[in-house]
């Protein structure tokens, strides 16, 4: 327990702040990630064969390729990509990107992948019906969408959404790699000063069983309140 | 675009993806022994017993894979009785300990999969034994496994393909699979595009391959 102090002496305050990365860090991938959705679920759902096959070849290609290859790519080919274009405006030398944002564009981007499936389906299975009466009342395009799809697309998509949250969540302890201090990489650090990693990489999977259970209360929460009527 | 790095890294990703085939089809195969026994101590009606069986699928589907393959990997050594016996044999290889973090966890990801396949099963199917004088234990093995397997092959599809996914972890633990050397040929040529077209190009083909073999069965077994 000593070496759960907070304070110099121990490892409590550091655990803690690396877990509040941790959670920073998959709220801004989830974010990412609906943005990633928002672009592709309508390509997904269009007429037109080509964008679809944009959007598919995204989903197809995120969902078939490990995660930490993915984030390899990013961690590797990021910086050299803004020095890229960086060089082109005769800028010259090297820059480094942000850990935190590599990890979160990277987790986020798979994240997008899944959840432009999860909103495909939800909208898929809403009423013919529903899109019909939103006609007939002489909506117009946002308010159908906002008033008629979206909340019934939110109720369907919410408990798979669930799920999708808590890959991301897992998914961040793979972001360690790049050396962004989080749970795992602390964990890491801690266990390779004190030699004790058979303690400190059990307290990280707590801290993990932790965030998915409190995780898991809220949205049940959210679930309820987007289910009102039903 | 550097296409002769491209050629020059294929065959050594390809010899790297049967490592990564390797890994994933012992782990499977021990998984689903694995999976099969706490789907049906889930079903028990012991209550020790179901929650035992519910806690152990709620740790590990709960916890990253990392941090199961670094507790078995780095932790396990820590304990020195551990090192005393013959056990150690098997944790000092990073290969097995990989292999151990592979198996638990797509065991308990299989006993959920396996649990709801056995509550969907009709209870006419059950009854239908029963009225035919054939034994419980009969039932169980000749009505209820082949239609459970049948109702949960699509999803288990879905679990090898994330499995496949999950031994790339492999790397972390100093084994050479395919994203192993997909890193090494990154960090040593600065190329992260080319290799990771390659690279993910044979994923995606193991993927395409997995997801066919499963439709396949899927078919084949319809009984509808």
């Amino acid at each position: 327990m000593e070496l759960l102090a907070f304070g110099d002496t121990g490892w409590g305050d550091e655990l803690f702040y690396a877990t509040l990365m941790t959670i920073a860090v998959a709220i801004t991938a989830m974010f990412i990630g609906f943005f990633f959705a928002l672009i592709f679920t309508p390509l997904k759902l269009s007429k037109n064969k080509f964008l679809n096959l944009i959007a598919n070849s995204y989903t197809t290609v995120i969902r078939g390729v490990p995660e930490l290859l993915v984030i390899y790519l990013f961690f590797f080919g990021g910086s050299a990509a803004i020095m890229f274009v960086a060089s082109i405006f005769g800028y010259g030398e090297y820059i480094e990107i942000n850990a935190f944002m590599t990890g979160a564009f990277s987790i986020g981007i798979i994240s997008g992948a899944y959840s432009t499936e999860v909103f495909r389906g939800a909208i898929q299975s809403i009423d013919k019906g529903q899109f019909e009466a939103a006609n007939v009342l002489g909506l117009n395009k946002f308010g159908k969408f906002f008033k008629i799809i979206l909340p019934q697309t939110l109720r369907l998509a919410i408990p798979n959404l669930s799920n999708v949250w808590q890959i991301t969540l897992k998914d961040t302890s793979l972001i360690s790699v790049t050396g962004l201090v989080e749970i795992m990489r602390q964990s890491y650090v801690a266990a390779g000063s004190t030699r004790d990693p058979l303690f400190f990489y059990s307290c990280a999977a707590v801290l993990y069983l932790l965030l998915t259970f409190l995780s898991m209360k809220l949205i049940n929460r959210l679930e309820v309140r987007y289910s009102r009527g039903y | 675009m550097d296409f002769e790095l491209m050629i020059n890294s294929f065959p050594k990703l390809l010899s790297a993806a049967t490592i990564t085939l390797k890994l994933l089809s012992v782990s499977l195969i021990i998984g689903l022994f694995i999976g099969l026994l706490f789907a049906i101590l889930r079903l028990n009606k012991n209550i020790f017993l179901n929650k035992f069986a519910y806690g152990y699928s709620y740790l590990f589907r709960g916890t990253p894979l990392l941090v199961q393959i670094f507790i078995i990997y780095f932790g396990l050594g820590q304990i020195e009785y551990l090192r005393t016996t013959f056990l150690w044999v098997i944790l000092k290889e990073p290969y097995w300990c990989a292999i151990i973090a592979f198996a638990l966890n797509t065991g308990a990801y299989t006993s959920e999969i396996l649990r709801s396949a056995f509550q969907t099963i009709k209870p006419g199917f059950i009854e239908a034994g029963k009225s035919l004088g054939i034994s419980s234990r009969i039932i169980f093995y000749k009505i209820q496994i082949p239609i459970a397997i049948r109702q949960s092959l699509p999803a288990y599809g879905n679990e090898i393909i994330l499995m496949m996914k999950g031994t790339s972890l492999a790397s972390t633990v100093t084994i050479m699979d395919l994203t192993g050397v997909a890193k090494y040929i990154i960090s040593t040529t600065f190329r992260p595009v080319e290799v990771f077209i390659v690279a993910g190009g044979i994923y995606l083909f193991m993927t395409f391959v997995i997801h066919n073999i499963i439709k396949y069965l899927e078919k084949k077994y319809s009984f509808t």
